[in-house]
């Protein structure tokens, strides 16, 4: 059983409902702290023992206009004493911040949901900015949820008011008050919280003391509410009890730290160091951010002029004997494709990390797709593959980047690593490994002429080249973008050679599929009615579904691809093993095209690209559809 | 196994591939790659330890003819994979050839962000102002009233002036010299000895698409009259000492003066200050014709480089500290279960 580190006031706990999961999304102006105030319930819901997952969904703009609809933000979490795979498919609870908030939030609330609103943000100015004619708080058009609303503003401008912050100053608290009352109606500890403010605004004690005042306001209304204090409204209050889970040490992870530590993990496991090139971009800046920290684990970082030098950079670097990393998202990897082609013409090992992002051109930056599989696999201009790989979780983006780290050392290859927006910004909680259950791959260079001589483009039993680092006497040598003379690596534009070279970097990559695991059913059996195929970041809707649609007695399994390219080598059979196949995806049907030109099977599309994850309950609908 | 031996001095042919050179008979590239590989043995750096890293384009297969560590890599981009190799590994000497569209076409933005940062290596632009490999395509570096292919009217845009382009972009080593010069060699020598980004424009002349496009200075007959070779230290002189270039006090800026039984000094001839940034800006934009063309070291004034501001700071940062992973991973919000 897990156990909260802090222990909550159990004296409560046995007079308030015990939900098995609550959805909570905590929706305001983009300036109102949302993402701080999900991320720190989110920290309160793990030292409670809860499993978690959550849902940033920010706008593009970093200070949109003050209460208009496209400002807003909004942060979901479910909480659960269960296994949790995704944020949830509709609130229990939204919190909302301001009219805006609400209006493009509520639609989503479960009926019978809970709204609490600040009513002090309910002006005709704000009301117009949401289009409303008419107060929603007042007009009865709330009716299908209960609907509790006081004036937050106002009660955070009194809560803070001793210690002589400014008017703007004052209302920014509003956001730890918000947080008090969620806490308090989850029956939270808040030690943890004020802890974390006090750390956050060491040089400013005067604001940890404000923010701590109005965490503790917004709690204490909880109380007084409850105890029937005149003028205030009563709120329903919950607990959730904590998942069970193994022992050991937890933490919260988003996958761009866990990429960042899964990159150093990799070269550590590879005994390399890593050099990484990248240029800012949504959502993959974040990845560059991490590692910029971590220099004394061998790291460098280079921020380059643009997206082509990010990458022409990482494979100078891999070239001079690093392991060379570069970070973006679908329109940067479009700028790198020239180079990723270089680096498979001239077999050095690079990571490329694709943050997916809603496409194409800029299309939607802060919002989450699974678009650019058929980039990955197969845009660049040439016969050029490469192998790809993606991650469905946070966490797993961990092991994914150690796995690409291990390919691309191993067989001399550019690897991509496909997460999403989603994976990126999303928390969950991670339960630490042990790095001594990893097994190294140290790489070797070739430091000395070979019996039989060197041969810069001659081949170990993987097909892979010998990586020579420059400073190498006796082993000077000459690479490039032209085709190479088979073992000599000299320029050859023969057609003997090309075919002969094409056919080697081919076999060369569809052979690493000898050596990934083979294809595993996560939840089912090994053939039956129905498979429901996914891959990256859609691992959690259809996981759940397909144990909510088990649990009624259907006959359907998940089968969740890790390793896109090549694939494992029982994958087809697996699959034929099914009646039918339907491939769920964030696209309009990539993953599913490459799985019936790969295996002649009739697999089937289950598409989705609105910018948001799959819900839950649309994937029992497909997996009902098919098997009726 | 001879590269095991260790090389005293190394000759000319020590730093020769054994690949064929495939550049077109007479092209000017041939006595460039002679003037390096006759150059190189003077620098005191094994062949191991060089890497010459090329884009694409007529210059940029010289990479292949050097028997040295060699990378051809994509069109424009071989600033940006050398520094990659330079931060990676800071002890190599980095050579980067290219050609006017390489650099200051497809290639300017990283030309631009190499010498703003000032990593150490050499820049080798050959400047031949038509793109060659492509069949003759005006470049950025074309004279107005080009007539190509792609401009059988001539061209209208203006031309880049590459070291003019260097300058702006914050080189601290601007040099200029010509394929068949014999002080080419010297100007690569200095190149080498300063320590981050130096630019050497190269005049190359292709004899199939532009065909002496620089013979009007570079020609041996009148040459003495037509380049100012610049001497650290020594007065701008040219035209056999009868004339040099002195400032125009009126105007403040360059003119010629004529130069009576060698008192430079009554004719207020310039002494030329590679240091000195302003004198630098004036001599790259010196309009051929009316003057001569400035060659050699234009200007020289070393600052710390990025690459080992790079080193500096990761070293710094890493002291004290010893990386251990399980302590990473195992930092921030964390809790236990039992």
């Amino acid at each position: 059983m897990a156990t909260a580190a802090r222990s909550i006031d159990t004296q409560s706990q046995a007079d308030i409902p015990h939900p098995e999961a609550v959805v909570v999304r905590f929706a305001g102006d983009s300036g109102d702290g949302m993402q701080l105030t999900g991320g720190q319930f989110t920290l309160s819901s793990a030292l409670a023992g809860n499993d978690f997952a959550t849902f940033p969904d920010f706008p593009a703009e970093i200070r949109a206009p003050q209460g208009t609809l496209f400002g807003v933000s909004a942060f979901q979490i479910n909480f659960g004493a269960s296994e949790i795979d995704t944020a949830g498919d509709a609130p229990d609870v939204l919190v909302a911040m301001n009219p805006a908030a609400l209006k493009t939030n509520v639609k989503d609330l479960k009926p019978g949901g809970l709204i609490i609103a600040d009513e002090g943000e309910f002006n005709a100015r704000n009301l117009a900015k949401a289009q409303y004619d008419v107060n929603p708080l007042e007009d009865g058009s709330l009716g299908k949820w209960q609907l509790v609303h006081f004036n937050i503003s106002q009660l955070t401008m009194d809560a803070v008011k001793p210690f002589g912050l400014g008017n703007k100053e004052a209302l920014r608290c509003k956001n730890m008050w918000t947080l008090g009352l969620a806490l308090w109606m989850f029956d939270r500890d808040r030690e943890p919280i004020i802890q974390w403010l006090k750390d956050k605004f060491a040089k400013n004690p005067v604001l940890a003391d404000a923010n701590i005042a109005a965490l503790n306001a917004g709690h204490a209304y909880g109380e007084t509410a409850e105890i029937g204090n005149p003028g205030a409204v009563a709120i329903p209050r919950k607990h959730v009890d904590a998942a069970p889970a193994e022992p050991g040490l937890y933490r919260t992870i988003n996958g761009a730290d866990a990429a960042a530590m899964g990159l150093v993990a990799g070269c550590q496991l590879a005994g390399v160091k890593m050099f990484f090139g990248g240029y800012p971009i949504t959502p993959a800046s974040s990845i560059l951010h991490a590692l910029a920290r971590f220099k004394e684990y061998g790291v460098t970082t280079f921020q380059a002029e643009d997206e082509i030098a990010a990458i022409a950079s990482a494979i100078g670097a891999s070239y001079a004997g690093q392991l060379g990393v570069t970070s973006s998202s679908g329109p940067g990897i479009a700028l790198k494709t020239e180079a990723i082609g270089l680096a498979v013409m001239t077999e050095l090992p690079l990571v490329i990390v694709n943050s997916q992002r809603g496409g194409p051109s800029t299309g939607l930056p802060t919002k989450t797709e699974q678009s650019d599989l058929y980039q990955a696999v197969y845009g660049r201009n040439g016969d050029t593959p490469l192998p790809v790989i993606a991650a469905r979780s946070p966490g797993d983006v961990f092991d994914c980047a150690i796995e690409a780290v291990r390919i691309a050392t191993q067989f001399m290859t550019p690897v991509i690593l496909l997460t999403d927006g989603y994976i990126a910004n999303a928390a969950e909680p991670w339960k630490v490994p042990d790095m001594s259950s990893y097994k190294p791959f140290p790489v070797s260079f070739l430091d000395h002429v070979p019996e039989g001589g060197f041969k810069p483009y001659g081949r170990d039993n993987k097909l892979a080249r010998p990586w020579v680092k420059p400073g190498t006497p006796g082993l000077l040598h000459r690479i490039g973008g032209i085709e190479k003379e088979v073992d000599t690596g000299h320029l050859n534009y023969s057609p003997a050679n090309h075919q002969a070279m094409t056919d080697i970097r081919k076999g060369k990559v569809d052979g690493i599929a000898a050596h990934i695991p083979a294809q595993d059913v996560c939840l089912g059996t090994e053939g039956g009615k129905l498979a429901v195929v996914g891959w990256g970041s859609t691992f959690g809707p259809i996981h759940q579904a397909v144990r909510r649609a088990r649990a009624k007695g259907q006959d359907v399994s998940h089968i969740h691809v890790r390793h896109i390219w090549p694939m494992p080598t029982n994958l087809g059979d697996l699959l034929r093993k099914f009646d039918k196949v339907i491939v769920p995806e964030m696209n309009t049907g990539q993953f599913k095209t490459v799985l019936r030109d790969q295996y002649l099977i009739d697999a089937k599309p289950l598409n989705k690209v609105s910018g948001q994850p799959f819900r839950i309950h649309e994937i029992e609908a497909a997996i009902e559809e098919a098997l009726a | 196994m001879n590269d095991m031996t260790p090389i005293q001095k190394s000759s000319p042919k020590d730093w020769e591939t054994d690949q064929e050179v495939r550049w077109c008979p007479g092209c000017g590239d041939y006595a460039i790659l002679k003037a390096v590989q006759r150059t190189m043995p003077e620098l005191g750096r094994k062949p191991e330890d060089t890497v010459f890293i090329s884009g694409i384009g007529c210059s940029s297969r010289f990479p292949y003819y050097m028997e040295t560590y060699g990378f051809h890599t994509v069109h424009g981009r071989a600033p940006a994979v050398a520094t990659g190799v330079k931060l990676a590994n800071p002890d190599l000497d980095v050579w980067i050839i290219t050609g006017d569209g390489d650099a200051l076409s497809i290639g300017g933005n990283h030309t631009m962000h190499l010498l703003r940062r000032n990593l150490d290596c050499q820049i080798l632009l050959f400047n031949n102002e038509i793109y060659g490999l492509t069949k003759g395509q005006y470049s950025p570096t074309s004279r107005v009233g080009t007539k190509s292919p792609s401009t059988p009217f001539g061209s209208v845009d203006r031309p880049a002036t590459p070291c003019a382009f260097a300058l702006g972009s914050g080189a601290r080593f601007v040099a200029r010299g010509f394929d068949v010069s014999k002080h080419l060699p010297d100007v690569l020598k200095a190149a080498h000895a300063h320590k981050g980004a130096a630019f050497v424009e190269i005049f190359q002349n292709c004899i199939v698409y532009n065909k002496d496009v620089f013979e009007d200075f570079a020609a041996p007959k009148g040459a003495e009259a037509r380049q100012l070779w610049l001497q650290d230290g020594q007065p701008m002189l040219f035209d056999g000492g009868n004339k040099g270039i002195a400032m125009d006090m009126d105007t403040l800026t360059l003119k010629v003066v004529d130069v009576a039984n060698g008192d430079w000094q009554s004719a207020g001839v310039i002494v030329h200050n590679v240091k000195n940034r302003a004198l630098a800006h004036m001599l790259v934009e010196m309009p051929f014709g009316e003057f001569p063309m400035a060659l050699g070291v234009l200007y020289d004034d070393p600052r710390p480089t990025y690459d080992s501001a790079v080193v500096e700071q990761n070293a710094k940062l890493s002291e004290g500290k010893t990386p251990d992973l399980q302590a990473l991973i195992s930092k921030g919000q964390t809790w236990t279960v039992d």
